[in-house]
């Protein structure tokens, strides 16, 4: 399969490129860039004229829920929504039923996503065995089967202690260790950030230490230790400045966070929308305008969509009975876009943030378009303005606070490996 | 006003309005047939999620006055995890042609999520949402301070207690400010005020002697015994040491203060016998005018969902 990209805005930001270049792809893999190579006859022509050509996004944190929780969506369901947000390349958490500690089960999600064809899937295994936080999961079997990290996800370990012998462990297989700053006790069974919006719907509140205390604690640990640490979900401010301190002072450490998070405040609860239940919650207008700042600086060095679908149901009920987490994906790319027309990001900065930054996160060769590389890539049209809404979410969870929203930016192609795995219906 | 969920939706003329209407049932309280056949053919459901007494006794009592049928359904929440939604606990509900849904439920929002799916014909009264509104409360004891002391303008009100965990407290804050109190105060240990609290137009004291001083209400919240094991305070002995209203302490206040409590009330804990039972308590009346302020609100709910029933037919 032979297939050209004309006359896009090729943005490549591994590859420092940023200009009109077309794209040719032959047998999975880019084959040369502005000019084709010789006897070149295509098979499929994309004209990209006005449009952003793109190395396939790169996405930190996606709930699959296979296996297990397969009402609330599927290996094939998901990954298709990933193909239609163009992300090419995403990491798959631990927290499925049963959970992902054996190889068992990262054979099986590396088998159902292979079947599935619509997107890389990376898998990061589970920190201590069934996320318990009480022993080591066998970490060394978890990366032979191809696990690209560890994670306890917002499961708490049981001690200190537990959580400096996994930090070891897990650097002596060489494993990112990927942390949600949390301190549970002060988190204190809260669902929304602590503070005017907690006081007013009488909601317990998440107070901004819960996290700041849990990012101070594990940076002393780090510190001493010296192991490869990767923070997710960074909420506030002051967690962006200590992240930047520690960056200076050369500790081995990276932290995201996620596209929600950059756009919405405790206020968008308004009066108990369960959609914008999240952990960590969403937090205030300083916080959110300290993420932009983190992020533009680079001391959030990826922005993930930390896509988490859930069935209608669970968020049917009184707020704080309604399961945490939003479905994301489909708008990781457009609400990108949003900063990048809010000033807060170029577009190469932007786009570096959900392609090459994330693959260097996970370890992964992804996130750039380089002759010779995989040709993971997708299309996109940066003017189209759409309506997110019930019937064009390709993702079975349909749980966002942005439906019915107007977006602005939608990937027309999606090319995985060379295969055009996704085409917009009205392109 | 189909649903009554919160204080903070109405203005000072609705809220007014309420109270007024409350007035004008008080004198059904003194007839020999208590009745009055406003709400007669209507069913309303008392619909608890949550233990209650005071609330739940003057509900029923408030729409029996009215002339309505009333259902009362205790509805432990260990029933509903057990695997019935609270929805479906609703529509199964809704089927049987109620009117009026009275709700109180552990979770701050359960009213709101249920006035969001009810059917159409179906008015929604929140009697208690976990920490969130009690509006029904607070507008019983704004009753009960208008008919001791008239003009909220002029008045200094110190609520004192578990603020933190306190419903009664969000809404009483509420409505004394829409209806123009001089000043709120609000007197707890800095374990028991939620944060930010401030920005609620309150007056904020860690000291009681210095928060009761010159105020003309005092409302004293019930202490959840819970309180000691979620280390908020040492101990009982302690904490009524510290804030638990004694004579000497309501000295402190106007001399023609009245003393007011939502009730259960802690002897010994937050407030002394002698204060609870002394000439500047006003505990019991508040629990009378109950009647009258649910009868108002009630009336006042079914003639608003009977009109926009007629607009639509």
């Amino acid at each position: 399969m032979k297939l050209e990209i004309l006359n896009g805005h090729l943005v490549d930001p591994a590859n420092d490129i940023d200009q009109i270049a077309d794209v040719f792809i032959a047998d999975g893999k880019v084959v040369a860039i502005s000019k084709p190579p010789a006897a070149w006859q295509a098979d499929l022509t994309i004209n990209a004229s006005g449009r952003l050509v793109l190395p396939g996004l790169v996405e930190l944190s996606a709930s699959l829920r296979q296996p297990g929780q397969e009402h609330k969506a599927t290996i094939r369901t998901e990954t298709k929504a990933a193909a239609a947000s163009g992300v090419t390349s995403l990491a798959c958490l631990p927290t499925t039923n049963p959970v992902v500690d054996s190889p068992a089960q990262v054979e099986l999600i590396q088998q159902l996503s292979q079947d599935s064809g619509h997107c890389n899937v990376h898998v990061i295994g589970a920190l201590t065995k069934g996320l318990k936080g009480e022993s080591l999961s066998e970490m060394a079997a978890l990366k032979a089967a191809g696990c690209v990290g560890v994670t306890n996800v917002l499961h708490p370990l049981k001690s200190s202690l537990v959580l400096r012998r996994a930090l070891e462990y897990a650097s002596s297989q060489a494993l990112t260790v990927f942390t949600y700053p949390l301190d549970h006790e002060l988190a204190n069974l809260g669902c929304v950030h602590e503070g005017l919006t907690s006081l007013r719907l009488g909601l317990p509140g998440i107070p901004a230490a819960a996290e700041t205390a849990a990012l101070a604690f594990h940076l002393a640990l780090i510190e001493e230790l010296n192991v490869r640490t990767h923070f997710c979900r960074i909420s506030t401010l002051r967690a962006v400045n200590m992240i930047a301190r520690a960056r200076q002072d050369r500790l081995p450490i990276t932290a995201d966070t996620s596209i929600l998070h950059l756009h919405l405040t405790d206020q968008d609860i308004r009066d108990f929308d369960g959609l914008c239940h999240n952990l960590p919650p969403y937090r205030t207008k300083a916080d959110r305008e300290g993420l932009r700042i983190g992020v533009c600086e680079g001391t959030l060095s990826a922005i993930c969509a930390d896509h988490q679908p859930h069935e209608i149901e669970a968020k049917l009920a009184p707020f704080q009975s309604t399961a945490p987490g939003c479905s994301t994906l489909e708008t990781l790319l457009p609400k990108t876009l949003q900063l990048v027309h809010e000033n807060i990001l170029s577009l190469t900065e932007a786009v570096r943030r959900i392609t090459q930054q994330p693959a260097e996160i996970l370890g992964i060769s992804a996130g750039k378009l380089s002759v010779g590389g995989r040709a993971d890539a997708c299309v996109v049209d940066p003017e189209q303005t759409w309506i997110l809404s019930h019937d064009n979410l390709l993702s079975r969870g349909k749980n966002t606070p942005l439906l019915d929203h107007r977006l602005k930016g939608r990937v027309t192609h999606t090319i995985l490996g060379g295969n055009l795995v996704f085409r917009l219906e009205t392109d | 006003m189909r649903h009554f969920l919160d204080i903070g939706k109405l203005n000072q003329a609705e809220l007014t309005h309420i109270l007024d209407t409350a007035k004008s049932f008080t004198s059904v309280d003194g007839q020999t047939v208590k009745k009055v056949p406003l709400l007669r053919g209507k069913t309303i459901v008392n619909l608890f999620f949550e233990p209650s007494t005071r609330t739940r006794t003057t509900f029923e009592l408030a729409a029996k006055r009215l002339s309505a049928d009333v259902l009362n359904i205790s509805i432990a929440t260990s029933a509903t995890v057990k695997g019935e939604s609270l929805l479906d606990t609703l529509f199964s509900l809704e089927a049987m042609n109620t009117d009026i849904f009275i709700v109180r439920h552990p979770e701050s929002g359960a009213a709101d999520f249920i006035a969001k799916h009810v059917a159409p014909h179906v008015s929604i009264i929140n009697a208690g949402d976990g920490r969130h509104a009690h509006p029904t409360q607070a507008l019983l004891d704004a009753f009960t301070i208008r008919e001791h002391l008239q003009e909220f303008s002029r008045l200094r009100v110190a609520i004192v207690g578990d603020i933190l965990h306190s419903r009664v407290a969000r809404s009483q804050i509420k409505a004394l400010n829409i209806l123009g109190t001089r000043e709120i105060r609000v007197i707890a240990p800095r374990t028991l005020l939620p944060a930010n609290i401030e920005q609620l137009g309150v007056q904020v004291f860690q000291n009681c002697r210095q928060g009761l001083r010159d105020v003309d209400v005092i409302i004293m919240l019930r202490l959840q015994r819970e309180r000691m094991q979620g280390a908020f305070i040492p101990s009982e002995h302690e904490y009524f040491q510290l804030y638990g209203l004694t004579p000497e302490r309501l000295a402190l206040a106007s001399p023609k203060a009245i003393v007011m409590h939502p009730g259960p009330i802690n002897r010994g804990v937050e407030i002394s016998s002698e204060v609870a039972d002394g000439p500047q308590s006003v505990i019991l009346q508040q629990v009378k005018y109950g009647i009258a302020v649910r009868m108002a609100i009630l009336s006042i709910a079914i003639s608003t969902s009977d009109r926009k029933v007629s607009h639509e037919t």
